[in-house]
């Protein structure tokens, strides 16, 4: 497809240390421009191992992503520095991810300069100024350390230096999970107001499934590095197929004390956050599933389309009950 | 309130000493909690909420100051010795905080940091602390815990973690626990276990504080709730009102920044403009004057005093919803 701005295709990537983990596996992803697709899961499905291999961090052990129909390959560097002005990330921790050493001006005008090769002082200073207007930023704040500021400045500092060279893609792996509530609706306004703004794409990589339900057209489930279920939006927070999906939207803690007292009862006691095998035969999911039967333990289901744009690796999708709220 | 009052927090204020000078962090908080009763304490960071209770507990940073009174089953906190202190920390009050990792000894076996209390404290043998250290871990739902004695932290997950440092808390079977953020570091599904179990203790008569952030945590677990903002107790209520009808514009807007699985999710996030006040900048009237969308000049002059309409109250000249003029 020509439209595409990323495609991700038989994404497989390992880590190898004292044991193998394979961190992702198989991985099919499209993303056009200008589109925002969410990727959710728990901690340990390769959210952010998919994020690195997107930006080059980490080297796939078999499959392709092709950045605007040309294959990207990490060890290109030369070609890898000319996609990072069209990739960019912004990341959890707001205070990790700037130097502390650097003010908040001087952390944008680095991208600017690293990126553009952009020297021109009044340039630069004028489009820092700009940049940190645009994500709400008093521009008089560019005289401050990290240190100076809070959380949220933090993060829209982080977000000034991603898109200050204006970005393709905005890759954000938790980048609002770090933050108060009431700072992070902030900015997850000002990220939709960027990308709606700059027709800027957004991968934006989170646990937190209602902040996905805000950003993203489009969501991925992740489960122990596997996609098991993708769809538009709606129709995933609406009619999840997939037991894992369910499991996760009911395990979400709504501000709302009616359901969350007919919710409580229905909470199982199944252990903790799943280990990444080497490998098993069947579901991944199959020891935590309720519904899972011997078919599910001996053979892995195939992602397979069951609506347009809605794909989902299950035996038993057909069976998944609507939500109960 | 369920049960006997357990904690009672009157006019508990915190001060710092920093370079610019004394710094209040903590600023005329009342709370109770009783048998059974799980109050929560939410607002959002630099709002004093662990720093109360951190404060109760005589572990406050070396700068900091604590005035006030809490009153802990009939005994005064504030000012006690560290040793009448030590007989109440960790023993008749647990703690458990948010990140498990940080918050056990890497190097010593999970069965070592569960019995040190009990030991250090003279309260058991060794072979009665190891029971007892088995009992914990079956109640906080660890399979094969006689196993898990001998293993490192790093060798479970961190729910697993989590439910270890419960157990740790609960192993002397205090009164009440204090629980700081304890499931904002985990996974929503093992979240949702964590407090399951949390509220299964509650029902034994446990009093249980949970300090969060997190509106849907509260909603899950807690009879009452305290909003704490710059500082200072802003408003309590029963969960269910509190949902139903925030008085606080405060609260409002904090449930209205809570992006949600129902309902428009098109729309924008309602948000809080601007930023709380640094405690060196709070100038006269309501700390939330300036980013409160319906102030009147009575709010930028005057600090609201704590107005009480039978189980709720709440600081703030202008309530919402009604009812509180009288």
């Amino acid at each position: 497809m020509s439209g595409n701005l990323l495609q991700v295709r038989g994404l497989s990537v390992e880590y190898r240390g004292r044991r193998r983990v394979r961190a992702l596996r198989e991985v099919d992803l499209d993303l056009q421009s200008g589109h925002s697709l969410g990727i959710v899961g728990e901690s340990g499905c390769g959210k952010s191992t998919l994020a690195r291999a997107i930006l080059g961090l980490v080297q796939p052990s078999a499959g392709e992503i092709r950045w605007r129909d040309w294959p990207l390959d990490p060890r290109d560097r030369l070609r890898m520095r000319d996609l990072r002005r069209e990739l960019q990330v912004v990341f959890q921790d707001p205070f990790g991810s700037l130097d502390p050493r650097m003010t908040a001006g001087a952390s944008v005008a680095e991208a600017l300069a690293a990126l553009e090769g952009t020297t021109d002082r009044v340039a630069v200073r004028n489009r820092v100024a700009a940049t940190l207007d645009e994500v709400g930023l008093d521009p008089a704040l560019a005289a401050r350390y990290p240190h100076e500021l809070s959380g949220g400045q933090c993060q829209r500092v982080a977000i000034a230096r991603a898109t200050i060279v204006r970005p393709q893609l905005l890759i954000c792996d938790e980048a609002v999970s770090a933050l108060d509530v009431s700072v992070q609706a902030q900015i997850v306004n000002l990220l939709h107001d960027l990308s709606e703004r700059h027709r800027m794409a957004m991968l934006f990589i989170s646990h937190n499934l209602a902040v996905v339900r805000h950003l993203c057209e489009e969501v991925a489930v992740l489960y122990l590095g596997r996609v098991v279920e993708r769809a538009p939006r709606d129709e995933l927070f609406s009619a999840p197929r997939h037991p894992y999906t369910q499991a996760l939207l009911a395990a979400v803690p709504e501000p709302d004390p009616v359901r969350a007292q007919r919710l409580a009862a229905s909470v199982k006691g199944e252990e903790g956050s799943p280990a990444p095998q080497t490998d098993g035969s069947g579901c991944a999911f199959h020891p935590r599933c309720p519904l899972a039967v011997t078919r599910c333990r001996e053979q892995r289901p195939g992602l397979e389309t069951i609506a347009s744009g809605h794909v989902v690796a299950c035996h038993r999708w057909r069976e998944v009950a609507p939500p109960a709220w | 309130m369920a049960g006997a009052r357990v904690l009672r927090i009157k006019d508990l204020c915190v001060d710092f000493d920093t370079e610019q000078g004394r710094v209040r962090a903590v600023s005329g908080v009342s709370l109770e909690v009783g048998q059974g009763e799980c109050l929560a304490v939410v607002g959002e960071s630099g709002s004093g909420k662990t720093q109360s209770f951190l404060a109760c507990l005589g572990l406050l940073a070396a700068n900091g100051r604590v005035t006030g009174s809490a009153c802990f089953e009939g005994q005064e906190l504030v000012g006690a010795s560290e040793r009448a202190l030590d007989l109440v920390r960790g023993t008749r009050i647990g703690m458990i905080f948010q990140d498990p990792m940080n918050a056990l000894t890497p190097h010593l076996r999970i069965g070592h940091q569960l019995t040190e209390v009990v030991r250090a404290r003279g309260l058991m043998g060794a072979e009665q602390a190891r029971r007892r250290a088995v009992d914990a871990l079956v109640e906080v739902g660890i399979v094969d815990p006689a196993a898990r004695l001998l293993q490192y932290p790093f060798e479970l997950s961190g729910g697993q973690q989590q439910r270890v440092c419960i157990a740790m808390a609960l192993m002397t079977n205090p009164a009440l626990l204090i629980a700081d953020e304890p499931t904002t570091a985990l996974d929503v599904t093992v979240q949702a276990q964590v407090l399951a179990l949390l509220r299964q203790f509650r029902t034994r008569g446990l009093a249980l504080v949970m300090i969060t952030h997190d509106l849907g945590v509260v909603a899950g677990i807690a009879d009452r709730v305290a909003v704490m903002y710059a500082g200072r107790v802003i408003e309590t209520a029963p969960v269910a009102d509190l949902f139903a009808a925030p008085a606080h514009p405060y609260t409002a807007a904090l449930l209205d920044s809570v992006p949600r699985l129902a309902g428009p999710s098109t729309s924008r996030l309602a948000g809080i403009e601007g930023q709380p006040p640094r405690p060196h900048e709070r100038g006269p009237g309501c700390p939330f004057a300036p980013r409160c969308t319906s102030a009147r000049t009575e709010c930028r002059t005057t600090d609201p005093e704590m107005r009480v309409l039978g189980e709720r109250s709440v600081a703030c000249h202008a309530p919402l919803h009604g009812g509180w003029e009288a």
